[in-house]
Order: C-alpha cells, then structure tokens, then sequence
C-alpha cells in the first residue's frame, strides 16, 4: 500500500539538481516521478524509483542526505472534481496532508496522485472505507515500463 | 617486556613512573630542572641573555619555582623574529630533527630536538598513549600528518616505543583510511578531531559500521573540540575519545593528556612547567583560576623556551586526580586567545558556536563561521551542513531546524546570526586543523 519516497536536501544554487540526477542515471535507475518543494535558501527533491534502497544507497554514496517516507498512491477520476471527492474522504477522517503532487503515469480516465499524510495508515482505511483503493506499488511500478 | 596489571585491571608502564611521583619530589625535580635550564638559555642564546639582563635577573637568582616569575616571557613573534634558528642552544651538528608550524602569514616557526629532545618527547607520547589504556599490542592508526607539522613523527615515535603496531597512513584518504579501520584491526586511531568527524560521516555513506569494529580508542587533538563533540565521536563509532594537548614550539603533541577519568588533561609537570596568567595583564593567576596557559620548557636542549605564551586559554586544576596520578590537570582548551573575534563590539569564540550549535538536536560539527559587514553593520552567518539525522522531507521541520539553531546561537552570544542549511560536504574539510571563521569584513 504505502510506498518509500526518496527525499533529497539541494541548495538554492544553480545546477544542484544535476548530481542527484546523474548518480541515478549512472547506476541506470529510473525516475519515475518527482516533485521540488523549494524555499529562497533550499530545496527538497522528493522522487520515486522502483528499487528504492539502490537508489538510497546510490545516492548517499554520491554524498546526498537521503530520507526515506511513506507515500501512498492513489488513484484519482481524470474529471473535473475527481480530486476535491477524495479529499472529503481524508478531510472527514480527520487526516493532514503534508503535501501531493501528480504522477507521471496516468491509466485511461485514471490519474495516479501521490500523497504524504500525516497519519498514512488511518489515510489507507479511511480510503478503502469509501471505496477508493491505494495503487499497490508493483502495479505503479509496471505501469511506467 | 613484561606486563604489570594491578588490581583496577590497568597496565603499568615504566615511563609513566614520573606520572605518579610524589609532589615533593616532583617539585624538587622541577627546580633543578629549571635551573639547569635557565643557565642553558642565558649562556646559549642571545635573545634570553639580552632579555635577561633587561630585567636584571641572572641564572643564580633562581632559587626556588616562585622565582620563576623574575624571567622574561617568550611570544610567538620572538620565534619569527628569530627565524629560523636564533633560538637555538645546541650547536645545530647536535640537532638530529627540525620542524616548523604551518605559518598562515609570513615565515613559519622553526623548532629544533637533539637526540635527548627527541627522546624525551618519546617518552611523553608513551605516557600519553598509556594514559589512554593503549599498551603494547595494540595496532594504532596515526593520521595525523607526518612532515613539518609534529603531530604525525610525534604520534609516531610514540606509539612505536609503546611496542604497538603504527600503521602511518598520515592524514587524507578518506575512503583508504576507512578501509584500513575495516581491514588492519586497528584499536586506536591519532587525528585531528574534525577529521575524526569525517571519517564517521563517510564511513556512513559507504555503509560501514566503525561501531562494529575493534577500534576502541581515539587520542585527539592538535585543534580546540568540546564535549558535545566528544560525545558524537564516542556514540557514532563506539569508543573512548582522548583529548591530548601540545603545541610545537613547546615539544608537540604530548605536554597534556586526558587519562581514564576524561576530565581535565595531565601535564607532564616534570618535563613542562605551567604557569595561569591574565591574557590582558600578564599578571600570574592562582591555580584554579582560568588564563592564559604559559609554559616553561624544564628538558629541551635545543630549544628551550622561557615561560612561553600558549594563548591557550585554561585553568589549572589543583584536586589530585582519582586515577592517582601527581602531575596537575588543565581544563580542557575550549579556546584559544586569538580565536576571538569580535562582533558588533561581542567578543565572540568559534567554541561558543559550536556548543550552541550541538545543543539542537541532531546536528554535526561540520559549520563555519562567515563574517561581513553591509553598510557598516557586522552580520554573521552560520553555515551547517544537513545530516541525515535532523534531514526531514518537510520544509516546515527544516525552518523550525533553522530557528532553532539562530536561537540557540543568540541565546548563547546575544547576537542573531543568519543560519543557511548547506548540502553535506560543501564545508570544506580540513585533514588537520579545521578553519571555522571567514572574516570578509573591510576596513
């Protein structure tokens, strides 16, 4: 259900987001989605792979500072309001979202949104609750090959 | 050589006798020492015989410890006003070893050893090593430099008359000096102790566990570290941390060390006579009060130095020791008088920083201290590099990490520093002394 997210410290500098970037690329690991949550003095990179504790080790052996948290993967009705519907959900069980951002792969009318909650296992029941399944890690993984 | 172990389950060693003589003795000792020494000055090198006579104070007047204070005092500008060997009293055919200090601006200073010189300060890194439970048989990794600078051949000499097995990797390397952790069967290990700090860091990054190896002792020094550091060092790689103390217009490493209690560092009184002044006035302070160190050489023969000015900034504990050594302890050096810099009219030391710095949860003693001055403003910024233990993937969590730490800096020093978070390693590391303090302020 949940899935392990990569997140990476960079300065605000130029070019900073190269060397993440290369080590995964070098060790041939794909980038399957990512978001840049930036401030004026820093930024933090947070990505998806399929084998999360390469790329961990990959980077960390590149010098990165590396965190690993739990993401859940959702999938999300490709209309206007498919969203808003499933954030009732979260909001009446009383859960915070961190942050979100989109997937890169959608699947037909679906699109996969990715989300860090605060409490990501009520998160998971109180979807399952409503009807909405999390996107289980193989099937996101297969789907961007 | 045969191994004495007494009923604490501690090794005696005997070139650390002189660690426990008698006060009485000891001081007996000392002035014949002094004494000896004075004479060698006043007839051997022109600058104390000149200093001397100014003061009007000859050799025979030497009479008792207390005289001491009737001698000139010897800064570091004499030794570069000297260069390179004014201060020599051995014909240079008797010195067998030159070493100079790393001069950051203008000429370095050259320190001289005769045989007996080199001996003595053999003798001193054993004690130094014992002190620390290192004994014959264990493998020392010694990454301190080897060359000019005296840390590495001191270290080195030391640890081979100890009967232990010197690896002499010498500083820099990272990943060799890891790799040799792993694969020597190393038990202790000589640096500077930000390098130290390094080294955990990268053993971490290439998943090596230093807290599974043998190593069990590390003997630091040759730069100011606190206790906060200290405490890092030990948990992050599981063994005991030493602070050991010298400098190399005085002998190099070995004038102090910590032993078993880690609280204050022995000096070795009978080779090194201390003295607490005031850094302002120059007055002698009572023991116990924190100075300025000043020390008198009791046994070097090429170059012995009259009450030499540290700007090491200590105390002297006067307690006996419950490890049952005589020879006194200082305080730990948390600073050094010319480390100093004044901020907004604040007399500011990098220690102080880094002390506040380590109170925040998680945080490394990977920073530097930037200074400038914007339309006649001084503003200090602080770099800290992220670690892996205080990284969160939320920038909330990183802006609280940041006020934390510009509050705990104000708390300590009353000044509000700017605080950037940098990547890991963009601090540069330092494979000895470590610079904290960038002064880019003009005028």
């Amino acid at each position: 259900m949940k899935l392990k997210q990569l997140s990476l410290f960079l300065e605000n500098k130029p070019a900073r987001l190269k060397t993440p970037c290369k080590a995964l690329a070098d060790a041939g690991i794909n980038i399957l989605t990512l978001s840049l949550a930036d401030t004026q003095q820093f930024g933090i990179l947070r990505l998806l792979v399929e084998d999360w504790e390469k790329g961990k080790r990959v980077l960390e052996e590149a010098g990165c500072v590396v965190n690993v948290t739990e993401v859940v993967a959702v999938e999300v009705e490709d209309r206007p309001g498919g969203l808003a519907s499933l954030l009732d959900v979260i909001e009446q069980a009383g859960i915070n979202i961190e942050y979100m951002y989109a997937f890169t792969f959608g699947r037909g009318d679906k699109a996969v949104m990715i989300f860090r909650f605060d409490a990501p296992d009520a998160a998971i029941e109180a979807l399952q609750q409503s009807g909405i399944n999390p996107v289980q890690s193989v099937t996101l993984y297969e789907r961007s090959r | 050589m045969a191994q004495h172990t007494g009923g604490s389950g501690r090794r005696f060693h005997p070139l650390s006798a002189p660690d426990f003589l008698p006060r009485g003795k000891l001081e007996l000792l000392q002035l014949y020492r002094l004494q000896e020494t004075v004479h060698r000055a006043y007839a051997n090198v022109a600058f104390y015989r000149e200093q001397m006579d100014k003061l009007g104070v000859r050799p025979e007047d030497i009479h008792s410890m207390d005289d001491i204070r009737r001698l000139p005092m010897t800064v570091k500008t004499d030794l570069r006003d000297n260069y390179p060997f004014g201060l020599f009293a051995s014909p240079m055919r008797e010195v067998v070893r030159l070493h100079a200090s790393s001069g950051t601006t203008g000429k370095p200073t050259v320190v001289a050893y005769t045989r007996e010189d080199v001996e003595v300060w053999t003798e001193v890194m054993v004690r130094s090593f014992v002190s620390c439970g290192l004994h014959e048989g264990d493998i020392i990794q010694n990454a301190y430099g080897y060359g000019l600078f005296t840390g590495g051949l001191g270290a080195h000499y030391g640890a081979e008359a100890l009967g232990a097995t010197v690896i002499p990797i010498s500083g820099g390397n990272t990943d060799r000096q890891i790799m040799v952790l792993q694969d020597f069967g190393v038990t202790a290990i000589c640096c500077t102790p930000s390098y130290f700090v390094h080294i955990i860091e990268r053993a971490r990054e290439l998943g090596v566990d230093i807290r599974s190896l043998p190593l069990r002792a590390g003997v630091f020094g040759a730069e100011p570290w606190t206790e906060a550091v200290r405490k890092h060092v030990e948990e992050n790689a599981n063994i005991k941390a030493y602070d050991i103390y010298g400098l190399s217009e005085i002998i190099g490493p070995g004038v102090a060390i910590e032993c078993e209690q880690q609280d204050g560092l022995h000096l070795f009184e009978d080779h090194f006579y201390p003295e607490i002044i005031s850094p302002e006035t120059g007055e002698p302070l009572p023991d116990g009060e924190e100075g300025e160190l000043v020390l008198t050489t009791l046994s070097k023969r090429a170059m012995p130095l009259l009450r030499y000015r540290t700007r090491d900034i200590t105390r002297i504990i006067p307690e006996p020791c419950p490890c049952g050594r005589t020879i006194r302890r200082i305080r730990r050096i948390g600073r050094r008088s010319d480390d100093m810099f004044i901020i907004r009219g604040v007399n500011v030391y990098p220690s102080q920083v880094e002390a506040a710095l380590l109170e925040v949860e998680g945080t490394l003693p990977h920073y530097q201290i930037i200074l400038t001055r914007s339309k006649g403003l001084d503003e200090m910024e602080v770099q800290v590099e992220v670690t892996p233990n205080f990284f969160s993937d939320r920038v909330s969590e990183l802006e609280n990490l940041r006020n934390a730490i510009a509050r705990a800096i104000e708390h300590t020093i009353g000044i509000r520093a700017k605080i950037s978070l940098v990547e890991p390693h963009t601090i540069e590391r330092s494979m000895g002394k470590a610079k904290r303090v960038f002064d880019k302020r003009e005028g």
